[in-house]
């Protein structure tokens, strides 16, 4: 197995890169653009908002190659049903895709999903076509609901968004892993480059981060190493780690020593 | 006549179709999305579909998200 031939697909596409990262929090557009390309992302969230009339003339898209990224358009901030399928309407209407990141918010402390409004929501959209990524709990039923209804992928927290304290419950993210068979992509999280690693080694399919890149003291260089954390990490998954042991076991051979 | 644009009012010229509503606004239609009293209005129908005195629109576009 190579990196090279080890394609993730995604509502019938395909994709080299396990990367997927958010275009929110950078302190430039040009920043945000230089982190893009660094971390080698295919695949970029970006939120849908009302166009504001004091605008200077740049806009997020001016920046970015569209040739080159899939945009994956959020419904953050919305935490009904109602409002989530809105919000993919218009997506779909100013993107041409049927791409969403589906997101239903039950709180604004947590920023933890509604999951009962998120499966409502999800049977509307798959119903109209979309190709939906649902963020959601690190819950197996509600993962194996969501795919049950139709969803392009499930995509389980690792922590709270923006969080940064990483995989905090790696045997949930097994479990979903081994009951269903959509890509798993941790999304929300990760802080550092080994928490991505962790993510891919447990067998996700991708991971999906904004913050960890966008806040990090120079997101350029942790664009880097996010891009370099979930090629490792989906490498070393691939390769097949070998079994713990609490006891030793020499590298060198045991005959042949001098004395 | 009086529109509410993205929940503000704003005066705009009589018989305005959405598309002259975008120019008036220099508003690029290719990277929006607008919803007329709630019903999405798709980008072939912006010429035709005039606005009238008391319209909800909204026009909604991409920006940096997570």
């Amino acid at each position: 197995m190579t990196q090279a031939t080890d394609k993730l697909i995604i509502g019938g596409r395909e994709f080299s890169s396990r990367l997927m990262v958010g275009t929110g929090k950078y302190a430039s557009f040009e920043q945000t653009a230089r982190a893009l390309e660094m971390s080698g992302a295919e695949i970029i969230t970006v939120a849908v908002r009302r166009v504001n009339l004091d605008r200077s003339k740049e806009s997020l898209l001016d920046y970015i190659d569209l040739k080159k990224y899939t945009l994956l358009p959020n419904t953050a901030g919305c935490y009904t049903a109602d409002d989530a399928v809105r919000t993919c309407r218009l997506a779909r209407e100013a993107g041409m895709s049927d791409f969403v990141k589906l997101e239903v918010l039950g709180d604004e402390k947590t920023l933890f999903p509604d999951n009962e409004e998120l499966l409502k929501a999800a049977k509307i959209l798959v119903a109209e076509g979309f190709t939906v990524l649902p963020y959601c709990s690190d819950d197996v039923i509600v993962c194996k609901k969501l795919e049950d209804l139709g969803c392009a992928a499930v995509m389980p927290l690792g922590a709270p968004i923006g969080s940064g304290l990483g995989i905090r419950n790696p045997y949930n993210i097994r479990i979903i892993l081994e009951n269903v068979s959509v890509p798993v992509i941790v999304d929300a999280g990760v802080g550092s480059a080994s928490d991505a690693a962790i993510a891919m080694e447990l067998g996700c399919a991708g991971v999906l981060m904004n913050t960890a890149i966008a806040c990090a003291q120079d997101p350029i260089a942790m664009a880097e190493a996010m891009k370099l954390a979930v090629i490792a990490g989906r490498l070393s998954f691939k390769a097949g780690r070998i079994p713990r042991k609490l006891y030793a076991n020499a590298s060198s051979p045991l005959d042949g020593l001098i004395g | 006549m009086q529109i509410v644009m993205n929940g503000d009012p704003i005066e705009i010229v009589a018989g305005s179709s959405i598309e002259s509503l975008l120019k008036q606004l220099d508003i690029s239609r290719e990277r929006v999305a607008v919803e007329l009293n709630a019903d999405i209005v798709p980008k072939a129908g912006y010429e035709k579909q005039l606005l009238s005195d008391g319209d909800k629109i909204e026009i909604v576009h991409f920006v940096g998200g997570g």
